[in-house]
């Protein structure tokens, strides 16, 4: 269902946008018709999130043109978005969760009696507003009691009420339970009659082809692919998504021949691992020297078994062992004494301290290692940072620049650096090379290799595909919080990888 | 029980346990005398309690209370005491003035993204210090008003007073609670309190909404002043010092939350009206000494606090419900 | 493969980053505020004639500028302390009412060395250190609430600002009990080399706090976990002990300016004591360049910040001004500081001269 004779509703023609580091969005043509889903998939950093902040006016475009049933749109701002006729519901609802339901609706808008709020009709509307949509709840309690799809489907109903001709739902589904999913499909569906253009956001390929009548791939800020949903295979458009594209900048030397080499005792051994809600029980192990790349799609639980093993968050059944003996992970601190290191998804909350210098930056786990009173002299950490800034070739000035002013690139190496001063046995690296240029992702890739060899315990997490398998010895494939295939040496590669991750 | 009314029965339970040992030990916390004298020696402060209600459920703080109050004394007195203006003209003319400095406080919140905190601090000094500017000493206003106000007064049967400032005091109530509960205004504040980038994306208007909100908190400091000069027949420049850590602390016994959009504008009244008993009790039983309303009110404030943290950390009530722990990877 | 060249820094492309008055940095931010130190100076002078002058009365330094230093050091104590707690993203109201707790112990444990009590912690040494320990109590139970508890730090010590003057009245038995004792009123009037003493504690103090922090990990830590405390976590670093610890030394330095502030007056009044000291030592902080948002932090700088607040009020108090101005000149400077350190307000003026331009 879609009417792709006529005109298209919205559409967006060569959108760029510029960031002093990074294009994170080039030339970009979208077409969204009258009532159909139109999804957009890709990984963190594809563009999906700049192209929706770019059509409601979050973000200034650098280039391009946005038109809305024809006429060139500038919008300002969400809220001028908003008027235009361009809802949009967040991933973190944007609601207010200490009003109750109704209120929660008409807000800003709220039907006055004799100067006075009148709260028995917004009760009243409320209520029945919901029940168009199958939703029959007690709208007088707060929003925060009810479950998140239910938040969802209040967020979606106030912005349709908003005479929105465009719903945009940015991964709405990701924290959903399969029965939760059906009744926001159904709203989506009921709202699909009505004549509204809605862009879905999901990284769940089963809701792609359950909602879905056209896809729009984005990839490192391009347009990858636009497809009818009936014409495109699932390994296709994982293909799309996660597949070759790096090819030449990686090199020959595959390593798998020297898999078989890496025997022995394993440094870390879980058994059972798991955490409700956040990942099924898996068994990992990794010995010295060996790189074991994470595959998976967004939201698979990839980082959510970074975050396991690294102790920020905790078991609650399996164990773990380091070199044969069981061991339990608390906290990142105990983690680190075992002779750990994470590099963070999300570098600028939870990997630099931005304010901090580059020298500051590189000895802070050392340090904190090895406590309050052992301060490590002036020189030992200029020595320190000179040897990483040249190692790794960090690009900067002076060690003495706050590390936020570095390029993303630079940023992971600073954090890559501040693990290597520590001389870890293991480095966990969730997504090294997100966000990074071309010429700094194949030197990370260079360092981890080396890493390797130097004989560290290697857990990588990427969505490229390629990457994972150019540099790792073993592959463990996860799909819905769960592992679901683990591939060794000749067995890895993108095909038996995508295959494990479409399979259902 | 809905979650959000907790923290307001707490607040009742405690006034009725607190009253009912009053009452055990004075049995003359059931007359009209003491209810009339609770209403009318809280009166001030309570009218700025209310203001504060607003501010603090949206998250902000103001500071300044105390020494707008003061700033209005010596105002009114010296205008009324010694330059013989109208008391009403002196009243718009200190209303007025009031109201400016708490938008303008307001106005470098919300624009300049400074702290409340920092601002209203600024706003303590300033006021206070224009207070000292116009007069270091008390000053005594003899006016034919001030006389007319004072014999405002309904005498009960046992004769209890219910007087002018305690009538004042209900008004304000009943006008905050229609303007929390009733008008948009007071809805944008639990809104922005709530989640503030969130009312920003539903179209409430924040800036003007911040100016308004410090706005009606000065406003109220500035009557409660008036109130307090009416009733005292002076201005004094160093009256009210610190007053405003009691009335802060009222709001948040009174079961608003600190971090803003949960609380009612009678849990601030209740809770006055518990420290006023705690005060009074003191004062009758005169064996106990003063400085013990301190420690109890940081007790309260203390289990307040707690149980608001054990709220929102065990039930999530007030908070959106989160995505799984973790960030999605 | 080397990058060097190709980089692209994103500092000078940023919007309204406004270089003129743009984030000061490192020396040119001590410089700054050492350069309105001597200008508030400079204006005290052209004043008061003699306000620079210095005279020797009975082996004792009299002149306006002893009086500046002799004033600010029961508050340089405070803004040191209140500096690392500032820097770890926190606040501490109650530094105020724990200079009331501090000096009523010490003064009431005094008052039994005096009536002839014997037992050693009745000595005037561990008088001093037994305060110096209630304040670090105090500080520890703020730690525990902000660290421990997640409480917000404005409000977790709210709670003992309010609670804290009852405390000191409880000791006191609501009195403002008077000591004669020498060795703890050396603390507040004692003269060495003709200089009073509280001046030595606030330089040693200040020395002492910078030499821990800075010849130790701990400065960089609490700089770490004040500008990311997920990020510091994630790196190791125990940043509940951190907040701990600068809370305890944040009450710790209270108790000491309490008693400077008892020594003075050879009495402890629960009232005043240490009244409205909290909000002068956040301002001396926020002066000194140390931002409310947490991170970097300035020692040095937050003491030059209670030196500046102090020439101005003892300038006001030389001039023909009346006194009573005092507050209202202090209100007008925290607004101009905070004004100027508001990037908001920063990029405002920068658009204004833009047009006007």
């Amino acid at each position: 269902m879609s009417g792709q004779d006529s005109s298209p509703l919205l559409e967006t023609k060569g959108l760029t946008k510029v960031f002093p580091s990074t294009v994170a969005l080039s030339d970009v043509d979208f077409t969204l018709y009258a009532g159909e889903v139109h999804v957009l998939v890709g990984e963190n950093g594809a563009g999906k999130s700049t192209l929706i902040k770019l059509i409601t006016g979050v973000y200034p475009k650098d280039g391009g043109t946005i038109l809305l049933e024809g006429k060139e749109i500038n919008p300002r701002s969400p809220r001028h978005a908003q008027e235009l006729g361009i809802s949009t519901v967040y991933q973190e609802i944007n609601l207010i969760p200490t009003m109750s339901v109704a209120e929660n609706i008409f807000l800003g808008r709220q039907p006055m009696r004799f100067g006075m709020i009148n709260m028995a009709a917004i009760n009243r509307q409320a209520k029945q507003l919901l029940k168009d949509f199958g939703l029959d709840i007690d709208v007088t309690r707060n929003l925060s009691v009810y479950s998140v799809a239910i938040q969802q489907i209040i967020a979606i109903i106030r912005g349709v009420e908003l005479s929105a001709k465009v719903l945009i739902l940015d991964e709405p589904t990701s924290s959903l339970d399969h029965h939760e999913v059906e009744m926001l499909f159904s709203v989506i569906r009921s709202l699909k009659q009505r004549g509204i253009g809605i862009i879905l956001i999901t990284h769940f390929l089963d809701q792609v082809y359950e909602i879905g009548d056209r896809i729009t791939v984005l990839r490192n800020g391009h347009k990858v692919g636009e497809h009818r949903i009936t014409e495109l295979s699932k390994v296709q458009l994982i293909t799309e998504m996660l597949g070759k594209e790096l090819t030449d900048e990686l090199s020959d030397q595959h390593r798998h021949g020297q898999a078989n080499q890496v025997t022995g005792t394993p440094f870390l051994e879980v058994r059972g691992y798991a955490r409700q809600g956040m990942i099924e029980p898996f068994d990992l192990e990794i010995r010295p020297g060996e790189i074991v790349g994470l595959a998976g799609l967004l939201g698979s639980g990839r980082t959510e078994i970074a975050h396991l093993i690294f102790g920020i968050e905790q078991n609650d059944q399996g164990d773990a062992y380091i070199k044969g003996k069981q061991v339990r992970i608390t906290s990142p601190r105990k983690a680190i004494q075992y002779g750990f290191g994470l590099c963070p998804e999300d570098r600028k909350v939870e990997g630099i301290i931005g304010d901090l210098s580059v020298r500051e930056n590189i000895i802070l786990a050392l340090q904190a290692k090895m406590g309050w009173f052992n301060y490590l002299s002036r020189q030992k950490q200029n020595m320190l940072a000179d040897e990483m800034i040249k190692a790794l070739s960090i690009a900067t000035s002076s060690a003495e620049k706050p590390v936020k002013e570095l390029s993303g690139g630079n940023q992971q190496k600073v954090i890559l650096a501040r693990w290597l001063v520590s001389n870890p046995d293991f480095l966990i690296l969730d997504e090294p090379t997100r966000g990074i240029d071309v010429g700094a992702h194949a030197e990370i890739i260079q360092i981890v290799k080396r890493l390797a060899e130097e004989g560290k315990a290697m857990l990588v997490i990427s969505s490229e595909l390629a990457e994972i398998v150019d540099y790792s010895d073993r592959v463990i494939v996860l799909r819905d919080r769960k592992k679901v295939g683990e591939l060794v040496g000749d067995e890895i590669n993108e095909q038996a990888i995508m295959q494990a991750i479409a399979a259902n | 029980m809905r979650s959000r009314f907790i923290p307001l029965l707490m607040t009742f339970i405690v006034f009725l346990v607190l009253y009912a040992i009053a009452y055990s030990r004075f049995s003359s916390f059931a007359s009209m005398r003491v209810v009339g004298n609770l209403l009318r020696d809280n009166a001030y402060w309570g009218i700025a309690a209310i203001g504060m209600t607003f501010v603090i459920l949206s998250g902000g703080i103001d500071l300044s209370v105390g020494s707008v109050i003061a700033f209005t004394g010596v105002f009114c007195a010296l205008m009324i005491g010694r330059n013989g203006w109208d008391p009403i003209v002196t009243f718009a003319v200190i209303l007025t003035i009031g109201t400016l400095f708490g938008a303008t406080m307001g106005f470098l919140i919300h624009r300049f993204k400074i702290p409340a905190f920092i601002v209203t601090l600024s706003g303590l000094f300033l006021a206070r210090g224009m207070a000292y500017v116009l007069s270091t000493d008390s000053i005594r206003i003899d006016h034919p008003f001030y006389e007319q106000i004072s014999s405002l007064v309904y005498i009960f049967p046992d004769r209890g007073r219910f007087t002018f400032a305690a009538a004042m005091f209900l008004l304000t109530l009943i006008a905050g609670i229609f303007l929390a509960h009733f008008t948009r205004f007071g809805r944008n504040v639990y809104a922005i309190g709530g989640n503030s980038d969130a009312a920003l994306l539903l179209g409430v208007p924040v800036g003007r909404t911040t100016i308004t909100i410090y706005a009606l908190s000065s406003f109220l400091a500035t009557f409660a002043g008036i109130v307090l000069s009416l009733s005292k027949k002076s201005g004094d420049s160093t009256i009210a010092v610190g007053l405003e850590l009691d009335v802060i602390a009222a709001v948040v016994i009174g079961g608003t939350l600190l971090t803003g959009g949960v609380g009612y504008v009678i849990g601030t009244f209740i809770a006055v009206m518990t420290l006023g008993t705690i005060q009074t009790y003191l004062t009758l039983d005169g064996s106990l000494t003063p400085w013990w309303i301190k420690i109890v009110i940081g007790v309260l404030l203390f289990a307040f606090v707690g149980l608001q943290k054990l709220l929102s950390r065990n039930q999530g009530v007030f908070k959106l419900r989160q995505r799984g722990a973790a960030a999605p990877s | 493969m080397n990058l060097e060249g190709k980089e692209v820094y994103s500092e000078n492309k940023r919007p309204g980053n406004f270089r003129m008055i743009g984030p000061i940095r490192g020396d040119s931010r001590a410089l700054w505020t050492v350069v309105a130190l001597l200008l508030i100076l400079f204006v005290d002078r052209l004043i008061s004639p003699n306000f620079f002058e210095i005279r020797m009365v009975n082996d004792r330094l009299i002149g306006s500028l002893i009086n500046i230093l002799d004033n600010s050091a029961p508050y340089a104590l405070l803004a040191i302390g209140m500096t690392l707690v500032i820097a770890t993203k926190g606040i501490d109201l109650s530094v105020g009412a724990v200079m009331a707790i501090s000096a009523a112990v010490a003064v009431v444990l005094i008052r039994n060395y005096e009536s002839g009590a014997t037992e050693f912690f009745y000595q005037p040494g561990f008088v001093i250190l037994i305060t110096i320990g209630v304040g670090a109590i105090c500080g520890l139970w703020n730690g525990i609430l902000v660290a421990f508890m997640d409480l917000q730090p404005i409000i977790a010590t709210l709670i003992l600002m309010v609670a804290g003057r009852g405390v000191a009245q409880l000791i006191t038995g609501g009195q403002s009990p008077t000591f004669t004792n020498d060795s703890l009123a050396f603390l507040g009037r004692g003269v060495v080399a003709g200089v009073p003493f509280p001046i030595f504690i606030a330089i040693a103090v200040l020395i002492v706090v910078t030499l821990l922090v800075r010849r130790t990990a701990l400065g960089l830590l609490i700089e770490a976990v004040g500008a990311n405390d997920r990020a510091s976590h994630y790196a190791g670093i125990q940043s509940r002990m951190i907040k701990l610890f600068v809370y305890v030394l944040s009450g710790m330095c209270a108790a000491v300016a309490g008693m400077i502030v008892a020594g003075e007056v050879k009495s402890a009044d629960p009232h005043t004591a240490g009244l409205f000291a909290e909000l002068d030592a956040i301002l001396a902080v926020v002066i000194g360049g140390t931002a409310l948002t947490g991170g970097r932090f300035y020692l040095a700088l937050s003491v030059v910040g209670v030196l500046i607040i102090q020439s101005l009020l003892v300038g006001l108090y030389v001039s023909t001004l009346h006194p009573t101005t005092n507050l209202v000149v202090k209100a007008f400077v925290v607004l101009a500081v905070l004004l100027l350190q508001s990037p908001e307000f920063r990029r405002f003026i920068t658009q204004i001269f833009r047009r006007t331009a």
